[in-house]
């Protein structure tokens, strides 16, 4: 048995605790983009498409539906993250269960985000039939905005997982999602292209994971790729191999004691 | 008791710290097989920072500490692969079945699910926890949450079973059943090292012990032996109503019992013989309100050992 494959054990257990709840949770899959394209694209986009010509001259639904699909996995990757994390650590112990075998702590981390990458990879391709079935996907590419989601979502679990083995308590979590997570679905480029906002803010925009993610979603599932993707994709890959290495020094310092 | 050969566990010059706190003062101790040994202390003895070390999840400051002869700060995967763990506090999956608990614990271990199956009836068997086996753990009993927490940790078949305070926070009855569990195991020939601040628990269940004390090793030896050693064959108790306690009690005890211990709530004399040293008071005219004769306790080794009690 190869070391690598220690990761699985962690992840089996994940899956089996998900195994009980995923009835609820698949609904939440498909009825959320379900909701969120009738309202925005479909009816907010009649108002847009009437009123402002989008780059590429495409409509509404089209621009706002890969955007999306990104702000969704960012948003299920930093929840499960967060609480659940600490949870292991402080309320439910199971790391400390999984570190009386021989599972090791970068066992333990990463197979947490192996569940998470799991869950991410289920909502993408929920997402992507769904936007399809709206006719919001112009390209065949778009089968590649999947992995590019799974990305998104992780470059936010690995480094809030690394904060949320640091923090002591939940209160934390809260600030992160009103001033981090909510301000980044909204000004990332999801809603309307970045170019409209002050140029401070569109430079801060270009640093956030969220707006590459989208960026990349996009000329996917529009069929618009470009050499500048190749950089967004470094971008992403970049935080999230940050956030793993973080994660493993905070995971360590709490866990083993 | 046989000891043969290498110790399981080997502990020379052994401290933890936690920054300026020293949770572990430099300790010896070995665990042979088969044996049952444990640590007795009260709560911040160290004790648990010791299972912890064993358990190698918690690095050694100093001193020397091996574990079936390897290194826990190298091999600790290998050395949990063949430890069994109790914790002190549940690790529990509230969420997963009872007998789930059991497989998923025994595939971190990397064993198939097939034979975890039948592993896991077995064991739900011994714990007596067959007819709960597909229920959800959370509304389970503090005892039976317990029981399920033993029968977890040896799903691997474990060398040795750490129980870090396995009795604590039970109603006596469950207590009572688990110790008739661990007997049973120590009977199997299950090597069993346990932390307890219970002198009955150590009383029960130890072969040896050694009595902790702030980090540090206090007295080492078998229950019987501690006793002898420590504190007199009997104990006479004396409770006294308000104000009613001498003020000089050796007036009164000189001659009839070799040690006296005045505790906040009564008055303790240690004598080989109880009787004999009560009838000696009531000739003296010395009258308290309440008179008990009992055998010594490891809960009398550790206050001559400490001054204190064992349970505040």
């Amino acid at each position: 048995m190869t070391s690598a494959l220690l990761v699985l054990r962690p992840l089996e257990f994940f899956l089996t605790q998900y195994k009980n709840v995923w009835r609820g949770s698949a609904v939440t899959t498909v009825v959320t983009p379900v909701v969120y394209l009738l309202a925005l694209g479909v009816g907010l986009g009649v108002f847009v498409d009437r009123s402002a010509d989008l780059p590429g001259g495409i409509s509404y639904l089209e621009f706002v539906a890969p955007g999306l699909m990104a702000a969704t996995a960012m948003q299920i990757a930093s929840f499960e993250s967060s609480w659940p994390v600490l949870s292991a650590i402080k309320w439910d112990r199971q790391y400390h269960a999984m570190l009386a075998t021989p599972l090791r702590v970068r066992d333990v981390m990463l197979g947490h985000q192996a569940y998470f990458a799991f869950r991410l990879l289920l909502t993408a391709t929920i997402y992507l039939v769904v936007i399809t079935a709206f006719g919001a996907v112009d390209s065949p590419l778009a089968v590649l905005a999947i992995p590019v989601t799974v990305l998104v979502g992780l470059s936010f679990s690995a480094p809030i997982a690394a904060w949320a083995a640091h923090a002591q308590n939940e209160v934390s979590f809260v600030a992160i999602f009103r001033f981090i997570i909510l301000p980044m679905f909204l000004f990332s480029g999801t809603f309307f292209p970045i170019s409209s906002l002050p140029a401070a803010l569109e430079v801060l925009a270009w640093f956030t994971p969220l707006w590459h993610g989208v960026t990349l979603c996009r000329d996917l599932t529009l069929g618009t790729v470009s050499v500048g993707d190749v950089g967004h994709l470094a971008y992403l890959v970049g935080f999230v191999t940050i956030g793993l290495v973080a994660a493993r020094m905070t995971y360590r310092k709490r866990l083993l004691v | 008791m046989s000891s043969n050969g290498q110790p399981l566990i080997q502990a020379r010059s052994l401290v933890k710290r936690f920054g300026d706190f020293v949770a572990v003062d430099g300790i010896d101790f070995d665990l042979q097989r088969g044996e049952a040994f444990g640590f007795l202390g009260p709560n911040g003895a160290g004790k648990t920072s010791t299972m912890r070390m064993i358990g190698c999840v918690s690095p050694v400051t100093d001193g020397s500490l091996t574990v079936f002869g390897l290194d826990p700060a190298r091999d600790g995967a290998q050395i949990r692969g063949r430890l069994g763990v109790v914790p002190q506090q549940d690790t529990l999956d509230m969420e997963l079945t009872v007998r789930e608990n059991i497989v998923i614990y025994g595939r971190y271990f990397g064993l198939p699910r097939k034979e975890l199956g039948t592993r896991a009836d077995e064991l739900l068997e011994f714990v007596e926890l067959t007819e709960r086996a597909n229920d959800k753990v959370e509304p389970l009993s503090g005892g039976m949450k317990r029981r399920l927490t033993i029968a977890r940790s040896l799903v691997n078949e474990p060398e040795v079973l750490l129980l870090d305070e396995p009795t604590t926070g039970l109603d006596p009855q469950a207590r009572h059943v688990v110790w008739d569990r661990l007997y049973r195991l120590k009977r199997q020939g299950v090597t069993l090292l346990l932390t307890t601040h219970y002198m009955d628990e150590a009383e029960q269940l130890c072969d040896r012990l050694v009595v902790m004390d702030q980090g540090k090793i206090v007295a080492e030896g078998s229950p019987r032996d501690l006793i002898e050693r420590y504190s007199t064959r009997e104990v006479v108790e004396l409770r006294f109503d308000d104000g009613s306690r001498p003020d000089d009690l050796s007036y009164w005890t000189d001659g009839l019992v070799s040690r006296v211990e005045t505790l906040p709530d009564r008055v303790l004399l240690y004598t080989a013989d109880g009787d004999a040293a009560t009838h000696g008071l009531h000739e003296r005219g010395l009258v308290p309100e309440s008179v008990l004769v009992r055998r010594s306790t490891l809960e009398d080794v550790f206050l001559h050992l400490t001054g204190r009690s064992l349970v505040e």
